[in-house]
């Protein structure tokens, strides 16, 4: 629910990075975070738990210039993946703008990635909100394992999993050395912006 | 769903939070929706707080506080106030989306301060209900 200020000529938009536990959510934020620290003038906020696991959300102000003569604050957010947590989750999407959906490519995490896209689509439904008239980008995290030997899943599998009916786009990346999280966030304020164009036209 | 306000209506409801909040002494107030948008604001000019992280933590806070409430059997708390050392916060609802949101030192009473957050939000309740959206 992007809100547009016609005295500041400035619109708020907010992206929420969502997936499942431990995928890398946060760390594509701190990245974006360390990347653009002089463009960015306030602190990033977190709220984790002791075993610095994110417990409520993390928000990342980001300003990325004019657009047809309005200033375009973007709003970084991130969800808490683990499971239980699934109230909270709700409670960050309300009035989400556009998606990154971060999907764990490691083999062993492939049903875990299922189940949290259906958990999106179950807590969007929840706000009257349809995935698929919603700006979503996937990312399909943790690439840089493969080197270790780590068995990740193929990028046709994942695609097959989680991208079939959405046909979005999608990045294989790496959030821990930053490979393709830029290319992500591009993507999804382009999305985002576009659709908030159509909808205020 | 993205939503916009008028100029005229946003004037106005900045003037409310002038008169009825900072011009007795608030620090800083602003008004937001509950996805953590910052509708407007306003200050005594003496502090700079980073108002889009405090509207990020306190839709967050609301939105945890209402589930709260409806699991203790309320339909929700609709004003909630954080005490501290010397400054305090104050956050009253209004209508379904919007939050009013008071930093105020303990030079001002919460009591003079609920009657004059009370004014104010009958006075934006009225703007914000004739708020269009796209």
């Amino acid at each position: 629910m992007a809100f547009v200020n016609p005295k500041k000529k400035e619109v708020q938009v907010k992206i929420v990075y969502y997936g499942p536990g431990r995928g890398g959510k946060t760390t594509n934020l701190e990245y974006i975070y360390k990347k653009f620290r002089q463009r960015i003038k306030t602190e990033m906020v977190t709220i984790k738990t002791h075993g610095d696991r994110t417990l409520f959300f993390d928000f990342l102000p980001f300003d990325i210039g004019k657009v047809n003569g309005y200033d375009i604050k973007i709003q970084l957010y991130t969800v808490p993946g683990q499971v239980k947590y699934n109230a909270t989750r709700r409670l960050v999407l309300r009035g989400v703008d556009g998606i990154v959906f971060v999907a764990d490519a490691m083999e062993v995490r492939r049903e875990k990635n299922i189940l949290s896209l259906k958990n999106l689509q179950e807590n969007l439904a929840n706000y009257k909100k349809s995935i698929f008239k919603t700006p979503v980008v996937l990312q399909y995290n943790k690439m840089d394992l493969a080197e270790q030997g780590i068995p990740l899943l193929a990028l046709e599998t994942l695609n097959q999993d989680l991208n079939d009916k959405l046909k979005t786009p999608s990045y294989g990346a790496s959030a821990l050395v930053g490979s393709n999280v830029v290319t992500t966030l591009k993507k999804i304020i382009s999305m985002t912006i576009s659709s908030i164009i159509r909808e205020l036209k | 769903m993205s939503y916009t306000l008028g100029q005229n209506q946003l004037d106005n409801i900045e003037e409310v939070m002038q008169q009825e909040l900072v011009d007795i002494g608030v620090r800083c107030v602003f008004l937001i929706d509950m996805a953590g948008n910052i509708i407007a604001n306003r200050d005594d000019g003496k502090i700079k707080h980073d108002v889009y992280s405090l509207a990020a933590l306190a839709a967050g806070n609301f939105g945890a506080v209402s589930a709260m409430a409806k699991i203790i059997g309320e339909g929700e708390f609709s004003l909630l106030f954080h005490k501290g050392k010397r400054e305090n916060i104050h956050f009253n609802k209004i209508i379904s989306d919007f939050l009013l949101i008071t930093i105020f030192s303990n030079d001002l009473s919460l009591g003079f301060l609920r009657l004059k957050v009370n004014e104010a939000v009958e006075k934006i309740k009225q703007e914000l209900e004739e708020m269009h959206a796209p």
